[in-house]
């Protein structure tokens, strides 16, 4: 039964996403403090994360967003003295805080009982030793390992057992610093990343089982020692590929009944001896010649696995989870769907397929190939009836520019050249392995190349004989309906038989919907949580009309388009805005209906909307569900570029989109229209133009003047937006530009290095409400999403303030916007320009809404609906500035990418970001640092320094800080030249002594660096090698001036000795601004 | 086109991938998501035509294995769709060969969903399937046939054995076991714990198993109406108190009617992997492996029996036991395949329990 003590209880968020921990914990949270809210229990949250869910203040009682560190959390313990905390659903940061927080004796002091899985546990889980030990003990299979913390010990072991070598670092999220060691040469490397990487200086090395069949079970255990499987999953690709990495099917296909109840014991067995209390993944390697086995490792919490399992079976782990941590016990709880009891595993009557989704497309440079260290930034989820239909709509779900499995660039190459090529282990293999499939290679050669099993090879070929089989007979309406039961959308249809549309719509088949409802039909639930299939009774219109009688009128429903995955530029914040634009729709009296692909998402909680559609974000299937539902319109503000890139399509079909008309969002995407717009309105805009050859670019940089923004009008390979300074990179760039492809122009803009300034705003097409504006630390150049940016603004004249609001009303009244937009801004030389206005909901809109009190999101969708925001009670035009001063930070994933550039750009690169608040702007500058993870010391170490000739004289006076603040510079020959002249002493080194360079970082004599990249993106470039070992050895490289300034900034604060306190954001935005320094 | 028709007029078209014919049988489903080739050749299915509610089957093939017993008993498979490549290094056959092999009409490409629903609608039915596709006339008679479908109490005669024979005959614990149709696993599990089985067929007198002085007596799982069985729950009532006994399934249902319990059929029975158990004395759960139409009626208990499982689902009676005459019994199946494994403890318990109170007995 319930812990009947507990009145107070602390949830410890998961940070900022990276890769490896995603917008899963979001989710986790949010059903965690639902959970304790329905048993009356105060929650204090804690993240540093500002566009997560979980920090709204109607979701727990108090929120911090503070930092997520030993200090932080220690005062926050001791001001609120909460009774219990729970540390499982906060991802590996969670975990880690709390083992800390223990192990500091501050759980003891101020009496905090970890709820759930105890610390114990936890550390069995996670200490490779312990955890070897225990597996040992109750006789589960480990493949042979070492700890080893040093490279010596880590010799010997391979010595002893040979090649292919697993390292694991110990506590480290999503692999990081792992590897496969194929000799020795990439072994001394994984073996000294991982070392570096671990937090304890500790990794594990491991005979490879590379091959086997990966396995995972989702266990939930209860004090009672219940325990139940959720759902097991394989993994498509064998072991060798991350989990993270891998394309995944739930539940396991390839398994016999044996095979499944010899692990599924096992993942019991362990999770007993754990003594979990909550939720565990558990994962298996299963030879494919045998029944042998081992385990791989535990994950002793709620995971991106479980947020999985949770979407694939309907049954909601986190809040059963946290259920189990107040105290109750399995079968006292009660499942919500079938509303029997909670103690019973999910039987599923459909195949769902799971695809990561890799930031490939925006880092061509990147290396693809995938190992043991997770490089996906989210994934995409699929349910279909069957595994060939499951597959094929996740393909689809991935919204790249191919939706089909063939005509990915494969089909050029020779057959031997693409069988070779199926050796390589990267994101892009299953289509390669569609193509060598199409190409009439026989299927057990594939298999035996790519490791994959044959089953799952034999399924792509059906796919794929489809496609021939449409190829080859006339389309008739039993072939069409095979198609659509296989996935195959109208487009690929129409363009392989190459028929209209018309023709395909005269076969009349439609799209029917089933249900997820955990048990296969087998009881009757009435969960609104539905996937398309073909050739079935459809679920939709029972549920809707029963849903109706509920109602005291008949209601009205509504399409909110979710964001789809989580990738780099489209992150966690849309989803934070499709909920709430959910919420908000069910409050205003109408149905809504949500439809989305990613499974680690809040949105995609069948509780959420009133309906939710998991599927696909393509116009076809969203067309589908629009068909069912016949909706007043479609709201495609808030879930990012997905959803507005849907709009079009949706409008074409005579679709209503609801609030800005697609008629403003393209006008401002079409350059040429937008100027005009601008003009009309008498706004200054950076000068600029599209040229088509050489001769015509040297050509507008004469008028322009340098330096200039130049981007291909078409995205190619990933080459983005580059700032150049002269007629040689100007050059450099073209030529590339066109060799790729002469048919686009470039686009040449009139680059402005002033003050970057952006706000967010809430229109109703009259007025317009403005809750603040940020002003940007890097100056422009740097993508938005990229820069640290502080609210309020702190260095923006009044006037000038005026002169925002003046353009954004005259924009929003001239684009009639009704409900988000946000608009970027340049002043140079004290004049303002436009750069860029989305109308849409931003990056920034989460921040701004917690920052303020004005629930940003939620009043778009009262504008959109035809309330006059002036109703809001927030008035019109600037709100006033809050009492609080917020510095956001991105956040970056290098250590998981190689062969990354670190340095900023126009291109977007973070993955997520943190916000430090505080009550003046230099703690809060601390805090956002010191959220990042960024380390602060007393001993003063070397800084390396390197500029290019373009920044050296604006960084001079950040270059006089840094020496009086007592940094031991080390500079490269031209800065060292340039200091010298400036007096102020450096040591010269040479650019090339990398190796010494190298050594320094290891053993943590080098603080930062400091390096202004050169143009071009020459991996060979010694400023890229650089800081591409930095980010291996967890050095902070700062790449833009003023990012150091501001680093620089906050290590003074930490000199002063300054004593950080923490506060709820509800209390900093009420705080006056004197009178609260200490 | 094959055709199953139900009923209650449902009449619904599949590809036939098994053997040629028809057949009648009862239409039920099962949840569970693997163990396909446990679940056909499990003898409790007999006379019945088996949905499947997870869509895809026949991705292991056929192994020498994973049988439960010689052949198939189900009259009819029916699957949303079944793997034609199979992939399992233990794979001998494809699954459409072993259903041709052992004569079982099956269905693929059906809506087995819309299906399970229909029969947790109106109950278990009786069907028709046939690999044929066939005209309305037909359709009609079959109505009329199908109408008053039920599996007749000569099924034990099909699935039982038709003489004794010993089991892991080096064991040290003497069990008897009467095969109503019994699954291999209970032998194995029997067998692991050093038990000697004699198997009996279904219509072995009392009197030839007391004379012959074992241990315990173990009545197995079986298909049908248990109260149908008259001659069994009588044999099993001249034994009760002379000897241990323990019953799964079937066997339990048997000892149930024997105590003077009743029993009823559920409205859609229970089959699949998935079912929560309570021991009723310790609050444990457990997942277990079910396959049963028929349940013992609670409220007819007499006195004497004392209630040890409850499902947590619906509630039903899972478990029994009589100590004082050393009986016990559950309704689930913890010799598994297919299924979880969580109840295999209860064979530990039981092979105790028989030395114990075969003990006691015999100083009685």
């Amino acid at each position: 039964m319930k812990d009947k003590s507990l009145k107070k209880v602390l949830v410890i968020g998961s940070g900022p996403i990276v890769i490896g921990q995603a917008a899963e914990f979001d989710y986790a949270g949010v059903q965690a403090c639902r959970a304790l809210k329905e048993e009356k229990i105060e929650i204090v949250l804690v993240n540093s994360n500002p566009a997560t869910i979980m920090t709204d203040e109607e979701i727990a009682d108090k929120v911090y967003i503070e930092p997520l560190n030993l200090e932080s959390l220690t005062e926050i313990i001791k001001m609120e003295r909460p009774q219990g905390l729970i540390a499982t659903l906060g991802g590996q940061t969670a975990l880690n805080l709390a083992c800390e927080l223990d192990k500091a004796g501050v759980l003891k002091e101020y009496n905090v009982r970890i709820l759930g899985t105890n610390i114990e546990s936890i550390q069995k889980a996670e200490d490779r030793e312990q955890f070897k030990n225990l597996m040992e003990e109750i006789n589960i299979p480990i493949p042979q390992s070492e700890i080893v913390s040093n490279y010596q010990d880590a010799l010997k072991f391979s010595e002893k057992i040979g090649f292919p070598i697993i390292i694991r670092p110990a506590f480290t999220l999503g692999g990081a610093g792992g590897g496969i060691a194929r000799n020795e040469r990439e072994y001394e490397e994984i073996v000294h990343s991982g070392l570096s990487q671990s937090p304890i200086n500790q990794v594990l090395v491991e005979k490879s089982i590379a091959g086997y069949k990966e396995i995972e079970y989702e266990v939930i255990r209860d004090a009672n020692d219940t325990c139940i499987i959720i759902c097991n999953m394989e993994n498509i690709d064998p072991i060798g590929i991350h989990t993270g990495d891998s394309f995944v099917v739930a539940p396991s296909q390839t398994l016999t009944n044996p095979e499944c109840e010899m692990l599924r014991t096992s993942a019991i067995k362990i999770v007993r001896a754990l003594k979990i209390e909550g939720s565990c993944n558990v994962q298996f390697a299963l030879d494919t010649v045998s029944n042998q086995y081992y385990i791989i490792e535990v994950n002793p919490r709620v995971s991106r696995s479980s947020a999985l399992a949770s979407k694939a079976t309907g049954y909601p782990i986190a809040k059963i989870a946290t259920k189990i941590a107040m105290g109750y016990h399995l079968h006292e709880i009660k499942n919500p769907i079938t509303n029997k009891c909670a103690a019973f595993e999910p039987a599923i009557d459909y195949v769902v397929v799971k695809i990561p989704k890799w930031p490939f497309d925006k880092f061509s440079s990147g290396d693809r190939i995938l190992g043991t260290k997770m490089k996906a930034t989210g994934e995409i989820m699929a349910i279909g009836r069957t595994f060939v239909s499951s597959f094929k709509k996740a393909v689809t779900s991935l919204e790249e520019r191919f939706t089909g499995l063939l005509y990915r660039g494969f089909e050029e190459l020779s057959n031997d050249a693409l069988l070779s090529e199926l050796y390589i282990q990267d994101d892009r293999r299953i289509f390669r392995l569609a193509q060598a499939i199409y190409n009439g290679n026989d299927i057990n050669r594939l298999c035996a190349i790519t490791k994959i099993d044959k089953w799952f090879v034999a399924k792509i070929k059906e796919i794929v004989d489809v496609e021939k089989e449409l190829k080859r007979a006339p389309l008739n309406r039993t072939m069409y309906l095979k198609a659509k039961q296989f996935g195959f959308l109208d487009e690929e249809i129409a363009k392989i038989t190459q028929t209209t549309y018309e023709t395909l719509n005269k076969f009349n088949i439609e799209a029917n919907f089933r249900a997820v409802d955990t048990c296969a039909a087998e009881f009757s639930a009435h969960v609104p949580y539905f996937y398309s299939t073909y050739n079935e009774e459809d679920e939709v219109e029972e549920f809707k009309q029963q849903a109706q009688k509920t109602y005291k009128k008949p209601k009205e429903n509504i399409i909110v388009l979710g964001s789809g995955p989580i990738r780099i530029g489209q992150g966690i914040e849309f989803d934070y805005c499709s909920v709430h634009a959910s919420w908000e729709l069910i409050k205003r009296g109408y149905e809504s209906v949500m439809i989305n692909s990613n499974p680690e998402t809040l949105s995609t909680d069948f509780d959420v909307a009133t309906r939710l559609y998991f599927e696909p974000m393509n116009v076809e299937y969203v067309m589908n569900i629009i068909k069912k539902e016949n909706p007043k319109g479609v709201l495609v503000q808030f879930g990012g570029q997905t959803a507005i890139n849907l709009a079009e399509k949706l409008h074409q079909e005579g679709i209503k989109i609801l609030g800005t008309s697609l008629e403003s969002i393209n006008a401002v995407e079409d350059r040429k229209v937008f100027e005009k717009l601008l003009r009309e309105l008498e706004i200054p805009q950076p000068k600029g133009c599209a040229v088509t050859s050489t001769t015509g670019a040297l050509n507008a940089v004469k008028e322009l003047g340098y330096p200039v923004l130049v981007r291909p009008s078409y995205v190619i390979g990933g080459r983005g937006m580059q700032v150049v300074y002269n007629d040689d990179e100007l050059l450099t760039y073209i030529t590339e530009a066109f060799k790729f492809s002469n048919e686009h122009p470039v686009l040449i803009d009139q680059y402005l290095e002033g003050q970057e300034v952006e706000l967010d705003a809430v229109s109703d097409g009259r007025d317009i409400l403005i809750p603040g504006i940020c002003e940007h630390i890097e100056r422009a150049g740097v993508h938005s999403g990229d820069s640290m940016s502080i609210y309020p603004s702190q260095n923006i004249s009044r006037k000038n303030e005026k002169i925002l609001v003046k353009y954004a009303t005259k924009i929003a009244r001239k684009l009639n916007i009704k409900g988000l937009m946000n608009i970027q801004f340049i002043i140079k030389d004290d004049k303002v320009y436009v750069i860029e206005v989305n109308p849409r909901a931003s990056r920034t809109v989460p921040i701004m809404s917690k920052v303020t009190g004005i629930p940003m999101a939620n009043i778009a969708v009262e504008a959109i609906l035809g309330k006059s925001i002036r109703r809001a009670g927030f008035g019109v035009g600037l709100y006033k500035k809050s009492n609080l001063v917020c510095v956001k930070m991105p956040i970056f994933s290098w250590q998981k990418l190689n062969r990354i550039d670190p340095a900023l750009a126009p291109e977007m690169k973070s993955t997520g970001e943190v916000l430090g608040i505080d009550t003046t702007y230099k703690k809060a500058l601390y805090k956002a640092f010191l959220a990042g993870g960024h380390k602060f010391s007393k001993a003063k170490q070397r800084v390396l320094v390197s500029l290019n000739d373009h920044y050296k004289k604006p960084a001079l006076p950040m270059l006089k800080k840094l020496f009086k603040q007592g940094f031991f510079i080390m500079a490269t020959w031209g800065t060292h030249k340039f200091l010298e002249q400036n007096g102020i002493p450096s040591k010269m080194i040479e650019k090339f002594m990398i190796d010494k360079l190298q050594k320094r970082m290891k053993n943590g004599r080098l603080s930062f660096i400091i390096n202004t990249p050169t143009t071009g993106k020459n991996s060979q470039n010694a400023g890229f090698q650089i800081r591409t070992i930095a980010q291996m050895y967890g050095v902070p490289s700062f790449t833009s001036i003023d990012t150091a300034n501001a680093f620089l900034s906050a290590y003074k604060v930490f000199d002063k000795n300054t004593v950080l306190t923490y506060d709820t954001i509800t209390n900093y935005r009420k705080k006056k601004f004197l009178g609260m320094f200490k | 086109m094959g055709t199953l028709i139900l009923q209650d007029g449902t009449v619904i078209k599949g590809e036939s991938f098994g053997a040629i014919g028809g057949y009648e049988g009862e239409v039920v489903f099962t949840t569970s998501f693997c163990g396909y080739q446990e679940s056909l050749s499990d003898p409790s299915f007999a006379r019945q035509i088996v949905v499947m509610a997870y869509p895809e089957i026949g991705n292991c093939g056929i192994n020498d294995f994973d049988f439960e017993s010689d052949r198939c008993y189900l009259r009819g498979l029916i699957v949303k769709n079944y793997s034609k490549q199979e992939s399992h290094y233990q794979a001998k056959e494809t699954l459409a060969n072993y259903l041709i092999k052992n004569n079982v009409i099956a269905l693929e490409n059906i809506d087995t969903r819309s299906l399970v629903k229909k029969i947790t609608k109106y109950g278990t039915m009786g069907g028709f399937i046939t690999s044929n596709d066939v005209d309305n006339d037909f359709i009609k008679e079959k109505f009329e046939e199908i109408r008053n479908f039920k599996i007749e109490e000569d099924v034990l005669d099909e699935v039982s054995i038709k003489s004794r024979y010993v089991f892991n005959p080096q064991g040290k614990i003497n069990i008897a076991l009467i095969d109503y149709g019994n699954k291999k696993s209970t032998l194995n599990e029997l067998a692991k714990r050093d038990c000697r089985i004699t198997v009996y067929p279904y219509d072995t007198e009392a009197k030839e198993i007391l004379e012959n002085k074992f241990d315990a007596v173990f009545l197995s799982n079986g298909p049908g109406d248990p109260a149908n069985y008259k001659n069994q729950i009588l044999q099993i009532r001249q034994m009760m108190g002379k000897i241990p006994m323990f019953g799964i399934c079937l066997g339990y249902q048997l000892l149930a009617l024997a105590a003077g319990a009743n029993t009823y059929k559920l409205k859609y029975g229970h089959r699949g992997a998935n079912h929560p158990v309570i021991n009723l004395e310790n609050n444990k759960v457990m997942i277990t492996s079910q396959n049963h139409g028929y349940s013992v009626d609670m409220v007819t208990l007499p006195k004497i029996m004392r209630p040890t499982y409850k499902n947590l689902n619906d509630n039903t009676l899972e478990g029994f036991e009589i100590t004082s005459l050393g009986i016990y019994a559950v309704q689930f199946h913890p010799e598994a395949n297919p299924g979880p494994e969580d109840a295999n403890i209860i064979f530990d318990e039981w092979i105790n329990l028989a030395q114990k109170d075969m003990n006691r007995i015999n100083e009685v």
